[in-house]
């Protein structure tokens, strides 16, 4: 998982296969990167995700609840047609807004 | 005639795969479901909703069925014609009330960071997904999807 700062935002790159064993490791990462940055908006990239069931979900909503918990926004980018299949049919993307490219991503956290 | 072997091998074929309750066996059972039903030809779309609705269920056994904890998941695979049937089975908690289950975000465990959202993608992704469960004796979830039709019509 790589991560950089853009903007006051920490953008993660996910890698890999996020199912239920990948997810907790991820998700105390985040947790670390964020506190350790001071950021309050976060945007996570799905580029490198060749393979995603519900966990990814659970990862999704877990950090979404964290971010506005702490008054920040989050946003998703690069998501493949298969990932996107499950983003519609869970209803995530009326809470977490989804888009083509990183930079609009960290534009629509930033500006919010 | 060699054709006709070779039609056969593909028109009835089966695989069994058990192993315990480890997170890291979650790939295991996506990479054998995969390859397995790689015979039937299928399209990457119907190949990555068979190996979610798989990773779905075993990941169901192993948080559910066994609370993280000890215990054996078995899959059964088998081709008859252009279908596959998929068995997913652990002899774990069970579940009390199935369809209070099934019911789209619904979820006996949040504070693990669960969706409720499994049985909902594994009955989008599949034809068909029966689920029968007795608590306090496991779970058996089984599930159907066809490949190709051309057998059938032929
Ligand atoms: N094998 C099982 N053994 C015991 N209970 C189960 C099993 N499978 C499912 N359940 C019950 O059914 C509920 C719904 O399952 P489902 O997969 O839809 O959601 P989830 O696993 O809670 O969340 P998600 O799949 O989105 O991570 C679970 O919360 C659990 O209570
Ligand atoms: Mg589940």
């Amino acid at each position: 998982m790589q991560t950089s700062v853009v903007n006051g935002v920490l953008v993660v790159h996910l890698e890999g296969e996020l199912d239920h064993h990948a997810v907790e490791t991820i998700r105390n990462d985040i947790e670390d990167q964020l506190a350790k940055n001071h950021c309050r908006g976060l945007v996570l990239s799905f580029r490198g995700i060749d393979f995603m069931d519900s966990s990814g979900l659970g990862l999704i909503l877990g950090r979404y609840r964290s971010v506005t918990g702490r008054n920040g926004k989050m946003a998703l980018c690069a998501v493949s047609p298969p990932l996107r299949r499950i983003f519609e049919l869970s209803g995530i993307l009326k809470v977490v807004s989804m888009h083509e490219t990183e930079e609009s991503a960290v534009r629509a956290v930033k500006e919010a | 005639m060699g054709q006709e072997v070779t039609h056969a091998v593909l028109q009835q074929n089966y695989m069994k795969l058990q192993f315990p309750s480890l997170s890291a066996n979650e790939a295991l059972a996506r990479m054998a479901v995969s390859a397995f039903v790689m015979q039937l030809d299928p399209t990457m779309e119907q190949l990555t909703e068979i190996k979610t609705a798989v990773s779905e269920a075993v990941t169901n056994a192993i948080i559910h069925g066994y609370d993280g904890g000890e215990g054996e998941v078995r899959m059964y695979c088998a081709i008859d014609g252009g279908m596959v049937d998929i068995v997913i089975e652990d002899d774990g908690a069970g579940i009390e009330d199935i369809e209070e289950a099934r019911q789209p975000m619904f979820t006996s465990r949040p504070e693990l960071e669960r969706s409720g959202m499994g049985i909902t993608i594994m009955e989008n992704f599949m034809d068909e997904v029966v689920i029968d469960s007795t608590p306090g004796q496991g779970t058996k979830v089984r599930m159907r999807k066809v490949i190709s039709r051309t057998s059938e019509c032929q």
